[in-house]
């Protein structure tokens, strides 16, 4: 789960990390009095949506008087932020955080992640702060140190020390703090780009990114709740709901497919057939006829869906009864674009006699590829 | 032989008397010699009880030492499954099987460190799993046995669905499995790839191997590193998620191409140049295993 950067600097700021003093705001003059109440005379609004790049896109800006304050919050608010996280739609800015401005000195970059391969976690850092990680990693990987934490005896001073005396920062008790927030709020990401310091020798966290790990919500209600629905795509809120896993992608051919694996390699199939997946949707293993006429339900929504692939591999789950989950959900949604069913497993023939007779129009396909290649070419002729 | 479980094994289900743990429990004592090689369950509330005529214990050390078991199945829900595996762990069983999805990764960070750090003796496979089966002798965990059938094939696999989809298609293909295993979705696991072909490159009772991949992480590129300089037999590979968009997860929760690491691409490319032949076409995967054979 994402947050915004206003959420994570107050999250931080209960860590006793440095962040500049800021407030988020929605309207023109909501920012102008939280800049005012700020005092000084620099302050920077920032957009704040669920992506990075937002510099570049004109999301971050400096203002030198309140009434340039009120103009660029105009100007940002309900403006669509393209960057190279966001895609070619774009996000549009529905909220900003106004902060004081700050004297920088030098930029450097810190990160906490997990790491797969040694399941530890690590925190990088790097001298060359304000830049994507991923292009450091490309440009001079040598300005950047890894260093991996115990994860049973957690930061100690000593870590702390080495990491600090790589950037020659005297940032032990900050790395301490961040280190405790990241793995007491269970969170999968914790990066501070940049990690600042200013003229006058503080150092402050001037952006904060943090994720948390799905699986671990339950035991934070205080994150839940920091939750913004507009950053998601509705039909993925609603999917959730059904307790279904969906993701929106570019194409056109919907599929509905049980188990996450099978699915991916479903859309990859329709792919290698010259199509393009609308979606990801993994129905879970027992394809319920509840689960899949929701799933039906939220696939037709879809404005200019060509087609849709189920492929259904019925191992414990018998195919008889998919196939009904099938036929209910079709005529629940009044099909009207081609339908291809793959089934493989206990009761096929049944099922796939059922789907036969239904009267819908429905395609029986013998295998994925059989079923990828059916529906791209129904697509194409309809 | 087969790898890592076989007819003789020994099995108790912690979370037995759950609604998935006793479903499954049964639908494995219904496969070949599962009557005998289940021999019980834990549940420290229902000590003494029995549950479809399986004793429950108050612990797995206890129940150990009742009934000689060497392996664990969990199927114990999120909040509690850690605990669960360590006390599998500490009660130094051979083989824990953790079937459960949704453990929070900081859970299973510690549990595997804790693993290392104290030398302990067991493996793990899972979380987030099918569980492992040896066709025609022993199935453990929640795969369908049915679409499996005995032989000399090995099939590892981080994803459930898609490991039935490979066994099915062999099967299809009049070729049997040795073992199949699948080792879960999730960015922490126990047994990877790497240790799993290693496993299967060392049973005589294995002529080649499906290796079956996905995005995120780099565990199928260690693998296929290992298999270049070790492996003696034949391993193919199918890897998920070309289609899938960065930085979005894809139901599995180590399915997420981030931190520029995990593009299906990147490990197929990898998988080629260390002598792994794939498919792009996940309808055949047991066709391009029987090509090499």
């Amino acid at each position: 789960m994402k947050i915004h950067e206003y959420q994570a600097k107050a999250l931080l700021r209960g860590f006793g990390v440095p962040v500049p003093r800021g407030e988020p705001a929605q309207t023109p003059d909501e920012a102008v009095n939280v800049a005012r109440s700020l005092g000084g005379s620099v302050w920077v609004v920032k957009a704040q949506i669920h992506a990075g790049g937002r510099g570049k896109g004109g999301g971050v800006k400096v203002a030198k008087s309140l009434d340039e304050v009120k103009t660029l919050a105009q100007q940002m608010l309900g403006m669509t932020l393209v960057t190279h996280q966001t895609g070619s739609k774009g996000r549009v800015v529905k909220k900003l955080l106004i902060e004081e401005g700050a004297a920088i000195a030098k930029e450097f970059y810190l990160g906490i992640v997990l790491d797969r391969a040694r399941q530890k976690p690590c925190v990088m850092v790097s001298t060359e702060g304000g830049m994507d990680i991923e292009e450091v990693a490309a440009k001079s990987p040598h300005s950047i140190y890894k260093h991996w934490i115990d994860p049973v005896t957690g930061m100690t001073e000593k870590d702390a020390a080495a990491i600090a005396q790589k950037l020659n920062l005297p940032i032990e008790k900050i790395l301490v703090d961040l280190y405790r927030a990241f793995w007491e709020s269970d969170a999968s990401l914790l990066e501070i780009n940049p990690l600042i310091l200013e003229k006058n020798g503080a150092v402050k966290a001037l952006d904060a990114k943090i994720e948390f790990d799905g699986n671990a919500l339950f035991r934070h209600p205080d994150i839940v709740a920091l939750r913004d629905l507009n950053e998601e795509a509705p039909e993925e809120i609603e999917a959730a709901a059904h307790d279904l896993s969906y993701i929106v992608l570019d194409g056109d051919i919907g599929c509905l497919v049980n188990g996450a694996g099978l699915a991916m390699a479903t859309m990859d199939a329709i792919k290698l057939y010259g199509g393009e997946p609308a979606n990801f949707l993994d129905v879970g293993g027992g394809a319920s006829t509840e689960r899949v006429t929701a799933a039906f339900k939220i696939m037709m929504k879809r404005a200019g869906l060509k087609g849709i692939l189920v492929n259904i591999f019925g191992g414990i789950v018998r195919c008889d009864v998919v196939a009904e989950g099938i036929i209910t959900a079709a005529r629940q949604v009044h099909l009207n674009v081609p339908l291809v069913v793959r089934m493989q497993g206990a009761n096929e023939n049944e099922g796939r006699a059922m789907l036969r007779d239904s009267g819908l129009p429905i395609t029986l396909a013998e295998d994925m590829g059989d079923a990828a290649r059916k529906i791209v070419a129904l697509k194409s002729a309809s | 032989m087969s790898i890592l479980i076989d007819r003789n094994t020994r099995v108790i289900t912690q979370g037995m008397t759950g609604k998935m743990g006793r479903f499954h429990t049964k639908l494995c004592r219904e496969y070949a010699n599962g009557r005998s090689c289940f021999v019980g369950g834990v549940n420290p509330a229902k000590a003494g009880e029995t549950c479809d005529d399986l004793p429950i214990f108050g612990s797995v050390a206890e129940a150990k030492q009742q009934t000689g078991a060497n392996v664990s199945v969990i199927y114990v829900p999120p909040s509690g499954a850690a605990a669960a595996i360590w006390e599998a762990v500490e009660s130094d069983l051979d083989l824990v099987i953790c079937i459960t999805e949704g453990i929070p990764v900081k859970d299973m960070v510690q549990i595997r460190e804790k693993m290392r750090q104290q030398h302990k003796k067991s493996l793990l496979v899972g979380p987030n799993c099918p569980g492992v089966i040896t066709p025609d002798e022993i199935k453990i965990g929640i795969m369908p046995g049915h679409i499996h059938k005995k032989g000399r094939i090995g099939v590892v696999s981080r994803s459930g669905t898609l490991t039935y989809e490979a066994v099915a298609q062999l099967t299809e293909l009049n070729l049997g499995q040795s073992s199949a295993v699948g080792i879960g979705g999730d960015p922490v696991n126990g047994l990877k790839h790497r240790d799993v072909l290693e496993l299967f490159n060392n049973d005589p009772q294995t002529d080649a191997v499906i290796m079956i991949g996905e995005i995120g992480g780099g565990d199928e590129e260690i693998a296929a590193r290992w298999v270049k300089e070790h492996m003696k037999k034949p391993v193919v590979g199918f890897i998920a998620g070309v289609t899938a968009p960065k930085g979005r997860r894809m139901g599995h929760a180590g399915a997420i191409i981030a931190q520029g690491e995990g593009s299906a691409e990147g490990k197929i490319a990898i998988l080629e140049s260390c002598g792994i032949k794939t498919t792009k076409n996940p309808a055949q995967i047991g066709a391009l295993l029987k090509s090499v054979l």
